[in-house]
């Protein structure tokens, strides 16, 4: 598959479904395997968009997430209908986490959500309303280098 | 070293129908999917005592080849069929992580 235009689509999520948790960010990572994206590029977009995802799994009601990508970026967009954060800048603070016990034992709610999206993310963005929900902006940048060589 | 030279010296239980063998240069142990995610390299041996479905798509995610379960606790069908979808082999082992990562590593530090 070839990159010359945007490319975008979407998948919805449903809180609570852990048989499904990773399966839209797995599906994203095959759709960005067969543009032939760096490997690294992949890698830090599909672990900031799995992290989004388990995160409306474990809080939300429901939630989206839309991907568009172009020459130029990766951008990923997870929107849920949930409890929302009321500190935003303490859930940034890696190992702080309101995910029940049970999720824990899971090896989920480590408080590490956040801060691995800001960490694989060129551009992380947060905007949440309490008692309505969250969404996350995450853009990671396609190296130059990279589209040069794809148009040769 | 290949992955068929660790199963045979640890003494692995394939329980997925297949696994690839290749070469194994490390491995990562953590019970945590997020701290897996962070710090888990492409093509490493993971060595977890997680057994539900998660731990699959986490290994699709970080391309882990294998995934080693720890103190003879068996993963769920589910986990095991979809794990043999992706092309993820799952071994288990009544060793404890510490007896398991300790061989491994020597192993492959040798």
């Amino acid at each position: 598959m070839k990159l010359s235009e945007t490319l975008e689509g979407s998948f919805s999520l449903i809180g609570g479904d852990f048989s499904k948790g990773g399966a839209a960010s797995c599906e994203l990572k095959s759709i960005l395997e067969k543009l032939h994206l760096p490997e690294d590029i992949i890698q830090r977009a599909t672990i900031s968009a799995f992290e989004a995802e388990m995160n409306v799994i474990i809080h939300a009601i429901a939630g989206t997430m839309l991907y568009s990508v172009t020459p130029e970026r990766i951008k990923i967009v997870v929107t849920d209908m949930g409890p929302g954060i009321p500190d935003i800048e303490l859930a940034m603070q890696e190992g702080y986490s309101t995910a029940p016990e049970w999720v824990k034992e899971m090896g989920w709610g480590a408080g590490m959500g956040l801060p691995n999206m800001k960490k694989n993310a060129d551009v992380f963005n947060i905007d949440s309303v309490v008692g309505e929900g969250t969404t996350v902006e995450l853009i990671i940048y396609i190296p130059k280098e990279w589209r040069s060589h794809e148009s040769q | 070293m290949n992955l068929s030279k660790i199963i045979s010296s640890l003494n692995l239980e394939l329980l997925t129908e297949k696994y690839q063998d290749r070469d194994i240069k490390s491995a990562y142990v953590s019970d945590l999917l997020s701290d897996v995610m962070a710090n888990a390299k492409p093509g490493e041996v993971w060595i977890t005592l997680q057994v539900h479905l998660n731990i699959v798509a986490v290994a699709t995610l970080k391309n882990i080849p294998a995934i080693i379960i720890t103190n003879n606790k068996k993963p769920d069908e589910e986990t095991i069929k979809k794990a043999s979808s992706e092309g993820i082999a799952i071994f288990k082992t009544n060793l404890t992580t510490f007896e398991a990562a300790g061989r491994l590593y020597k192993l492959l530090t040798e």
